[in-house]
């Protein structure tokens, strides 16, 4: 800290230095240098001193010279005409019969970074190379490196190449470590030393002569050399085998690192050794520097991605300590979330739901969203945790699980039920604006099942002047539009005036170029506006229901060991999960549609009443549905579905009329799924069973017809349970405008309400298009209208996931 | 390879800079400062970065330890491991570890990166190695006082961080023995830390422990040592156990410079230490402790008809009667709103105290005897106490230290020095437990 009476301070020093008196007492001298150097470290600039301290380096005393040239070492660069004046001094020093002065003047002279001064250090860096002190060696070894670097546009001098790689054999060896680093350095333009078979298998002989850091230099250096044989190969790692599990993390890193690069070609060789460093590592984790400990953490997360069941039995060892960092304790639920399997799953979630409450609320938000990772798993467990941490009504506490629930739901679509009923309530609670946003996605893809929605956007609205986030607004813009598709008429005011203020008052240009945008679809009738903004629900990747497959360990082996897995954020960090509806659309036509609605320049008050389109296509919809859950109990087997659908299907055809019986209904339905050809039967099979559907039967895949059969229970608050038997049938692109049009006089008998009305009548006008279809028949006892639409619903999700996952 | 290594008290202060390449200038120092101290709660700060710069830093005895380096493909590992391992010379060297003991030996300091650092390159950390070249002299930064004493713990242990500081006798430069005519003595450490997680209904989901022997060396001259440890001492869960008082653990891992070869007849370790503090043996035990978790905790919370939380706690220590722990502090969280606390404590000594900043009350047991239970009723004023503020009642966490114990049973029989050292020399041999963390959920 350079401190205000800094020149006095210098004049100072200056004066004691040059005074006779000081110099001729020792002990007052090297205490007046030693004033000098802390001023120095102190950030007070006393490069004025430098004459003064050449003249102090001349002294029997080593303590002052190694002061000194602290000093010389560090101002030299700034007076390189005094410096010469040091050199003679220098010179003599290297003569010296105490070889700690000799090393020490040696590593001086290179250090001064002065190129004028080369061709004086030349000389008794050669003499340093062949003394007899291993200390001179291992200065005089480095110092080539540094004068190489001083002027790395001159020559590379082949004898002292030469005479560095005979060093390599030298006794020390540090001084051998010193050669291989050196001549990576001299040689650099070439690639680095020439590591050839005889160099390699010298250097792995002496490997145990050298300490921790000469090991893990070595270790690096020889990732350059490529086995001659496969032979060859495996000695090499039985030599480094005693490395592998070394207590010393870096050697253990080294050599795991080294093993890696040299079976990029064996993944059954690299996989054995990363379970073989599994004990050093967890030994890592439990270091008492809590550094090591995190660049553990670290390293094991890049190791998980190709070996997911690495650490599972091992689970306990993430918990967290109390007094960790809260850095520490956010890698641990990264990998804890990675860990979780049936037998400890109940113990993982009773854990993190301790850490929910932490003092830290950046702990706390991180625990939450582990236990929304595990959700896609393990939905139910999950999702009980979550509603009830809201009950504590604290604000990060709600805000988290809020954003939560809404990244669970795009994956779990099952789940959507329970976030609904959650939701209630919340948004007293949320003062941040992603927590905000997260709760306006949600309305806005379920606002139909929320009855308090409009009241709750209703708030919104009315503080829209006093919202200072631009991603609240822009997401109320879009979750006002999509709850006026569906619940016109509580929505239609608020729509009004919330498009009103964003057009008229609003200062952002994003938020107002939005609100133009809705405004002039609305324009477009209430169809086009539907189309465009009816996105998706869930995620179209999907990535959970077939689990994440191992990575190839290639893949992330160039960054072992290196700082780059410590500088992520987190592996685990997606990206942005969840797209606001308009920027994904199913359709692709309605992007043309809206070209053309952007073309027409004129700009008049939309009439929001005259909106009936939209009254006849939400009628359905816009009753609330009551929580609905599938279930596989009691099992139905083979033979009793058989027995069921045959009898079913001849009371069809019999009664085709009379279909609306007491206690039995049976749908037909169209569903949009271009990915049957592709579809593998064990990723629908996972697929459904994550929803609770059984399949039963399959086709094989690329056969036509291609038909599945599935069945699943329904259990309804109010209504109690009923059985649901389905058949997917996909009849293939020959036949299928046939089939259509049959359809399409069929349609009238059999499909009932309106909704499917407009849906079939959608699939007919598309039978030309590309789009494919399979056709769904469902048949269900006791007839419930309502749970039967909430799992065609369902169904519907699945397969839209899947296809746009395989596609 | 590492371009800078510089030391930053927690105020940003510089203490120690040195430049190994020139590959940047001392302005980084405070661009690093600025950096650590401008991070959020959810960014690791260990590896930072500022144009082609890395910095990677650890923390020790409340200073940044920062090493810098421009290649992105360095190893991680080894860069902690080096800081940590200068920090330990540094401390060896100087006695102990702060910002003033650091600013009084910075000559030291330097010269001993000097010699452990040639061009970014790592030449040696071994202090036997290094004692011949170190020249300069440490200042001791604490004048030795009785006032001194009374502050240090038993072991000196007052944080988390500083859990294994060695008592006053220990906490001196290695080399003042040489001139000062400092005693010869030999410390022997068994320091074991236990991370525990107990159930609400008392059952054990998590018990683990990390063990180390140190031994810290204050003889210029000692060829070899021989430590033996039980007799019974099993590795691995495969082997056989003997007869009750056998001692077991999971995993070993020795100093490189241990002779094994009488570990497996006798259970003798044979080592020459060099001076200083080394590890000689790490240990780590999980699950399977041979005796029950020292402490048991068993809870009664309420609301009462007042809108207030009442917390009735009993705590059990089940150490042996003779054995006792000490600093034992308590923390339980409380739920938000909470106000004002009336407490009752079983005896005087204790105390108790509700710190808002951090939602906790603190309950202070400076000495609880083995196989004693004491109780403490906190009555809390909660504004707004809902059901659901009962969640935020808890887990436990327990702070404490067990002098004269192991809870693995680890016990060291006897400690040789050959060839027998000439008379004054001493040798110390201490046990201490730590909580790494005591978790009791509620």
């Amino acid at each position: 800290m350079p401190y205000l009476g800094s020149e006095d301070a210098v004049r100072e020093l200056r004066r004691a230095l040059s005074n006779p008196n000081v110099q001729s007492d020792q002990l007052r001298y090297r205490n007046t240098v030693l004033k000098a150097i802390r001023a120095m470290s102190q950030g007070v600039d006393v490069s004025d001193l430098f004459s003064e301290m050449v003249k102090a380096c001349a002294t029997v005393d080593i303590v002052q010279k190694k002061l000194v040239y602290v000093f010389l070492c560090s101002y030299a660069t700034l007076n390189p005409e005094l410096s010469l004046l040091v050199i003679n001094t220098l010179r003599k020093d290297c003569q010296d019969p105490n070889p700690m002065v000799r090393s020490l003047a040696l590593r001086n002279m290179t250090n001064l970074r002065l190129p004028s001064l080369v061709e004086y250090v030349e000389q008794p860096l050669a003499a340093g190379l062949r003394d007899r002190a291993a200390c001179v060696r291992r200065v005089a070894v480095l110092g080539w490196a540094k004068l190489h670097n001083l002027q790395p546009d001159a020559e590379i001098d082949a004898a002292v190449v030469n005479e560095l790689y005979g060093l390599l054999r030298d006794p020390d060896p540090v001084v051998m470590v010193n050669c291989l680093r050196a001549l990576e350095e001299i040689l650099k333009k070439e690639g680095g030393v020439a590591i050839n078979k005889p160099i390699t298998h010298h250097l792995l002989n002496r490997l145990k002569e050298s300490d921790v850091w000469g090991q893990c230099e070595v270790l690096r250096i020889l990732q350059r050399y490529h086995p001659q044989s496969e032979d060859e190969l495996f000695d090499i790692l039985s030599l480094l085998d005693a490395s592998l599990v070394s207590p010393h993390p870096p050697v253990m890193a080294a050599t795991l690192g080294l093993f890696l690069g040299l079976c990029s070609g064996l993944p059954a060789v690299s996989l054995a050794a990363l379970e073989r460093v599994r004990g050093p590592l967890l030994a890592a984790c439990g270091s008492t520097s809590r550094e090591t400990r995190f660049t553990a953490l670290c390293h094991i997360q890049l190791l998980l991605r190709s070996l997911p069941g690495l650490m599972g039995a091992h689970y306990k060892r993430f918990f967290c300590g109390y007094a960790e960092p809260a850095y520490i304790k956010q890698r641990k639920m990264q990998v804890l979330v990675e860990l979780v399997n049936d037998e400890n799953v109940a113990m993982l979630l009773d854990e993190l739901k301790g850490y929910c409450t932490d003092v830290n609320p950046e702990t706390a938000q991180a625990a939450i969203s582990a236990i929304g990772r595990i959700g896609r798993s393990y939905s139910d467990r999950c999702l009980e945790i979550l509603t009830g941490l809201l009950g504590l009504k604290q604000e990060h506490i709600t805000s988290a699980v809020v954003q939560t629930m809404c990244d669970l739901v795009w994956v779990c679509p099952q789940c959507s039920d329970t976030v609904c009923s959650a939701l209630e309530g919340c948004e007293e609670m949320l003062q941040d604006s992603q927590g905000r946003q997260a709760l306006l996605w949600l309305l806005a893809a379920y606002g139909e099942r929320v009855s308090s929605a409009p009241y709750t956007l209703e708030g919104f609205i009315d503080r829209v002047r006093s919202e200072a986030s631009l991603g609240v607004k822009m997401e109320l813009l879009t979750t006002t539009m999509r709850l006026f598709l569906c619940r016109p008429s509580e929505t239609q005011d608020m729509l009004g005036r919330l498009l009103h203020y964003c057009i008229e008052e609003e200062m952002d240009m994003c938020v107002r170029d939005q609100a133009l945008l809705y405004y002039r679809l609305l324009h477009c009738g209430i169809e086009e506006t539907h189309k465009v903004l009816h996105g998706q629900r869930s995620d179209p990747s999907l990535g959970v229901l077939i689990g994440r497959p191992a990575e190839p360990i290639n893949q992330w082996a160039y960054s072992f060991n290196t700082l780059e897995p410590l500088r992520q954020a987190g592996v685990e960090t997606e990206p942005a999960s969840r797209g606001s509806p308009e920027h994904v659309t199913f359709d692709p036509k309605p992007n043309t549609d809206l070209s053309d609605t952007l073309n027409c320049s004129q700009i008049e008050k939309v009439n929001l009443a005259g909106s009936d389109g939209a009254s006849g296509f939400t009628c359905s919809s816009a009753k609330v549905l009551a929580p609905l859950s599938l279930s596989l109990s009691p099992a139905l087997s083979p033979e009793e579905f058989e027995h069921l659908w045959m009898q079913r299907h001849a009371e069809q055809g019999a009664e085709k009329l009379e279909e609306e019986e007491e206690d039995y209904v049976c749908l037909e339905e169209r569903i949009q799924f271009p990915a049957i050809p592709p579809c593998s039967p064990q990723s629908l099979q996972a697929a459904m069973q994550l929803v609770n559907i059984q399949t039963l039967a399959f086709t094989p895949p690329h056969t036509l017809p291609w038909r599945v059969y599935l069945y699943t229970h329904t259990h309804h608050a109010h209504y109690g349970s009923t059985l649901v038997i389905g058949e997917l049938l996909y009849i293939g692109e020959a036949s299928r405008r046939v089939a259509a049009v049959k359809k399409g006089m069929e349609d009238g008998d059999v499909v009932e309400g309106e909704q499917e009305a407009g849906l079939s009548g959608r699939a007919l006008v598309r039978k030309d298009g590309r789009e494919e279809e399979v056709e769904v028949t469902l048949k269900q006892q006791p007839r419930d209208d309502n749970a039967l639409k909430g799992f065609l619903s369902i169904l519907t999700t699945v397969l839209h996931t899947l296809s746009s996952e395989s596609s | 390879m590492i371009s800078q290594v510089f030391i930053l008290s927690s105020q940003g202060d510089h203490l120690i800079y040195k430049d190994f390449r020139g590959e940047a200038g001392s302005d980084v120092v405070s661009v690093f400062y600025e950096k650590v101290t401008a991070l959020t709660g959810d960014q690791p700060p260990v590896v930072m970065s500022h144009g082609d710069l890395h910095f990677v830093h650890v923390r020790q005895g409340g200073l940044y330890w920062v090493a810098t380096t421009t290649s992105p493909g360095s190893s991680p590992f080894t860069i902690i491991e080096f800081l940590n391992r200068f920090s330990a010379l540094v401390k060896d060297y100087c006695g102990s570890l702060s910002e003033k003991s650091v600013q009084m030996n910075f000559a030291l300091i330097y010269e001993l990166l000097d010699e452990v650092v040639d061009y970014g390159y790592i030449q040696t950390t071994s202090s036997d190695v290094l004692k011949n070249f170190i020249q300069t002299e440490a200042v001791s930064s604490k004048p030795f006082s009785l006032f001194d004493l009374s502050n240090v713990g038993f072991f000196g242990a007052e944080t988390q961080q500083s859990k294994v500081a060695p008592s006053s006798a220990a906490s001196r430069p290695i080399q003042s023995s040489r001139e000062q005519g400092g005693r010869s003595e030999i410390f022997l450490d068994v320091i074991e830390r236990m991370s525990v997680v107990i159930g609400s209904k008392g059952v054990v989901l998590k018990a683990d422990v990390e063990g180390e022997v140190r031994v810290k060396c204050f003889m210029p001259s000692c060829s070899e040592m021989r430590i033996g440890l039980n007799e019974e001492f099993s590795i691995g869960k495969s082997q056989l156990r003997g007869y009750g008082a056998a001692v077991r653990v999971d995993e070993c891992r020795f100093h490189q410079n241990v002779h094994l070869d009488e570990f497996h007849s006798n259970r003798v370790l044979r080592l020459c230490p060099s001076q200083g503090e080394q590890t000689v043996m790490q240990y780590q035990l999980s699950d399977d402790l041979p005796s029950a978790p020292p402490f048991r905790l068993f809870p009664t919370i309420e609301r009462d008809s007042g809108g207030r939380l009442l917390m009735y706690l009993k705590l059990r220590c089940d150490l042996p009667s003779k054995s006792a722990a000490i600093n034992v502090c308590a923390t339980i969280p409380v739920p938000k709103g909470s106000v004002s606390l009336s407490q009752e404590l079983s005896s005087p000594d204790q105390s108790a105290e509700l710190k808002l900043q951090n939602r906790a009350i603190d309950w202070k047991i400076p000495r609880f005897i083995g196989g004693t239970q004491l109780s403490a009723l906190f009555k809390l004023e909660v504004s707004g106490l809902s059901p659901s503020s009962l969640m935020e009642v808890g887990p436990v966490v327990l702070v404490f230290e067990l002098p004269q114990l192991t809870v693995s049973g680890l016990q060291i029989r006897f400690l040789r020095l050959s060839p027998v050292q000439p008379a004054p020399s001493q040798r110390w041999i201490r046990y201490v437990t730590h909580s790494d963390s005591y978790i009791l959920r509620l």
